[in-house]
């Protein structure tokens, strides 16, 4: 890795860098496809991700169309999972949520990327008090338990779906800024930026061609992880109430409506629970396969 | 030693002003005003209520000098009064506290007793099917949503079995559920440290010494393997209390609990900003604290580090 960057650094040949990363891309393809858990995970979710984009065709009725004669039938072949006390249909919510969960998942995590990344680019390239700075903001973050950190955004901003991403978001954003600084700090005593330098790369253009490749391998693997927990946590926020609104068919809220009728419908909670759960272990599934592939370093024994 | 507590205390203290810093920033500084949410919780505000509660507030004060007042009330135990109760947000909280110490101590207990057993064994047992389910079950544990393990143990054994009555019971009967539920994403995540540490430490030469000089399997097991793996549990714990104090809030909203995290929400949902902030900014420094507890716990662990 350090060799061929030095050579693209030195060289500048850009084609050289290209020829490189496509084959980076045809071995992680290649290293996945031997990983039978990443494959499982991958396909469920791409059925999961088509789902959420012909949502309103795979659904079979409208997830939020209340139908007072129709409340708590039980799975049938007319509603497949049932209904709740609003008669509404519990498979269309699933359908219909798992657009709203797989949107949670990304804006988080990209809220978590967007504004840690550069921060820790920032932290380990200055050094000094802005270092310094940022990491004892960090520190703190990360002394705080996640649902705090979202629990005191939600109560400045008010309970709402896109409120509790920015939560969950915002908790994320120490994981990358430390992520990347140690990174950037272990990268830049390489010799390839050294000789970056020499040639008389810009600062910015070190950090961005140069240090920042070699620091995304763990951001990647991290942020498809952390999908899985943002996912989690926003239908934790959304089953206590501090999410997702009604008559929203967001998941962790739509257990919260069954909760008080397990003994008499269970599916209502029941169904949801499981599409958060299968989705997690997907994306758990696929992550660990990601890191096996991307990451040697990361790599379980 | 001394030196070694000093300074862990010392190090607690600036952890403890920027926790608080950072959680009295996050909830001052974005927009939204304290005032406009309050009144929207008692569903009348004109702007001249907003004004003269803002005032009452000293909200108009830079943030810094009301993060300044906080902390010089807190230090003296003087949180700020509730909205809704019309009473200090201290006194609310330690009436709950109980109830969360109880669910979480409990919980850390099973946690334990669970993830530790199920951990040995696995390790044990490498490779068989006792491996692999436990294992599995440590899976569950991180990839469950917690009410949904709390929905699911009210369904099985309250509704189908009727083992737990639907409300009241003994205070033991409503906190088993309840403390299963907390405890189980922890156990697999103990379970889990415990096999692969002790999967290491069998490999190591002492074991293998202990074994020729001729000791029974399970001496050389408790007296030179688990020994060994103390101080990363330990470690582990102390993270995992964080994780308990974020579970708690869901499983005291489950199982309906008094405690302090469903308290928490209660005071978001009833827009009662000075209970939000304290409860958040209480629980806060207990995490802190049990943090300072654990790093403390090494010395009592680790001989090495109290001469070294």
């Amino acid at each position: 890795m350090a060799i061929v960057q030095t050579r693209s650094a030195v060289g500048g040949r850009a084609l050289m860098a290209a020829t490189h990363s496509r084959g980076q891309i045809k071995m992680l393809a290649r290293e996945l496809q031997r990983n039978r858990g990443a494959m499982v995970g991958l396909i469920v979710l791409l059925l999961l991700v088509a789902m959420a984009v012909f949502a309103s065709i795979v659904a079979t009725h409208d997830p939020i169309d209340v139908v007072p004669s129709e409340r708590f039938v039980p799975p049938s072949s007319d509603h497949w999972l049932g209904t709740d006390k609003y008669g509404r249909d519990i498979y269309s919510r699933i359908v219909h949520g798992a657009r709203i969960s797989l949107m949670i998942g990304f804006i988080s995590v990209g809220i978590g990327v967007l504004a840690g990344v550069p921060l820790g680019l920032l932290a380990g390239w200055a050094g000094g008090w802005t270092n310094a700075l940022i990491m004892r903001m960090t520190d703190a973050m990360l002394a705080l338990p996640g649902l705090l950190l979202a629990l005191s955004v939600v109560a400045a901003l008010g309970p709402s779906l896109t409120n509790a991403m920015i939560a969950v978001g915002v908790g994320t954003v120490p994981t990358y800024i430390r992520l990347v600084q140690s990174g950037v700090l272990s990268a830049r005593e390489h010799m390839y930026v050294d000789s970056a330098r020499v040639t008389g790369c810009s600062a910015a253009r070190i950090m961005f061609r140069h240090v920042l490749p070699n620091v995304a391998a763990p951001v990647i693997v991290v942020s498809t992880l952390g999908m899985g927990g943002a996912i989690l946590a926003a239908a934790g926020l959304s089953f206590l109430g501090l999410g997702a609104q009604p008559p929203t068919p967001e998941w962790g809220a739509t257990v919260a409506d069954g909760r008080d009728f397990l003994a008499k419908a269970w599916w209502v909670s029941t169904f949801p629970s499981v599409a958060i759960l299968v989705t997690v272990l997907a994306i758990n599934l696929f992550g660990d396969g990601m890191r096996d592939a991307l990451d040697p370093r990361l790599r379980r024994r | 030693m001394g030196t070694y507590l000093w300074s862990r205390i010392a190090v607690t203290v600036p952890v403890l002003v920027l926790v608080s810093a950072l959680v009295f920033f996050i909830m001052n500084l974005l927009p939204g005003d304290p005032a406009v949410l309050i009144l929207q919780g008692q569903s009348a505000s004109s702007p001249e209520q907003v004004e003269r509660l803002r005032k009452e507030l000293r909200l108009d004060d830079p943030v810094y000098t009301r993060y300044g007042r906080f902390v010089a009330g807190a230090v003296q135990g003087d949180l700020g009064t509730s909205v809704q109760f019309k009473r200090p947000v201290i006194d609310i909280i330690l009436e709950r506290l109980p109830s969360t110490l109880q669910l979480t101590g409990a919980a850390m207990v099973f946690a334990v007793v669970i993830g530790f057993s199920m951990g040995v064994i696995a390790a044990v047992k490498q490779n068989t099917w006792v491996d692999t389910a436990a294992m599995i079950f440590s899976v569950l544990g991180l990839t469950m949503p917690i009410f949904y393990i709390g929905l699911l143990l009210i369904l099985v054994f309250v509704v189908q079995l009727g083992w737990f009555p639907v409300v009241g019971g003994s205070a033991w009967q409503r906190l088993i559920l309840p403390a299963v539920t907390l405890g189980f994403v922890s156990s697999g995540i103990i379970a889990r440290l415990v096999r692969a540490s002790l999967l290491e430490i069998l490999r190591q030469d002492f074991v293998t010494t202990a074994r020729a000089k001729g000791l029974v399997s399970w001496v050389v097991l408790w007296r030179h393997a688990i020994r060994n793996t103390l101080i990363p549990i330990v470690t582990m714990l102390g993270l995992q209390v964080g994780g308990m104090l974020s579970g708690s809030v869901i499983t005291e909203t489950v199982f309906n609990r008094p405690g302090v995290g469903r308290l928490a929400v209660e005071a978001i949902m009833w827009k009662d900003f000075p209970l939000a902030q304290g409860t958040i900014l209480f629980t806060a420094a207990i995490y802190v604290m049990i943090n300072l507890l654990v790093d403390i716990s090494y010395v009592w662990l680790d001989p090495r580090i109290r001469y070294g």
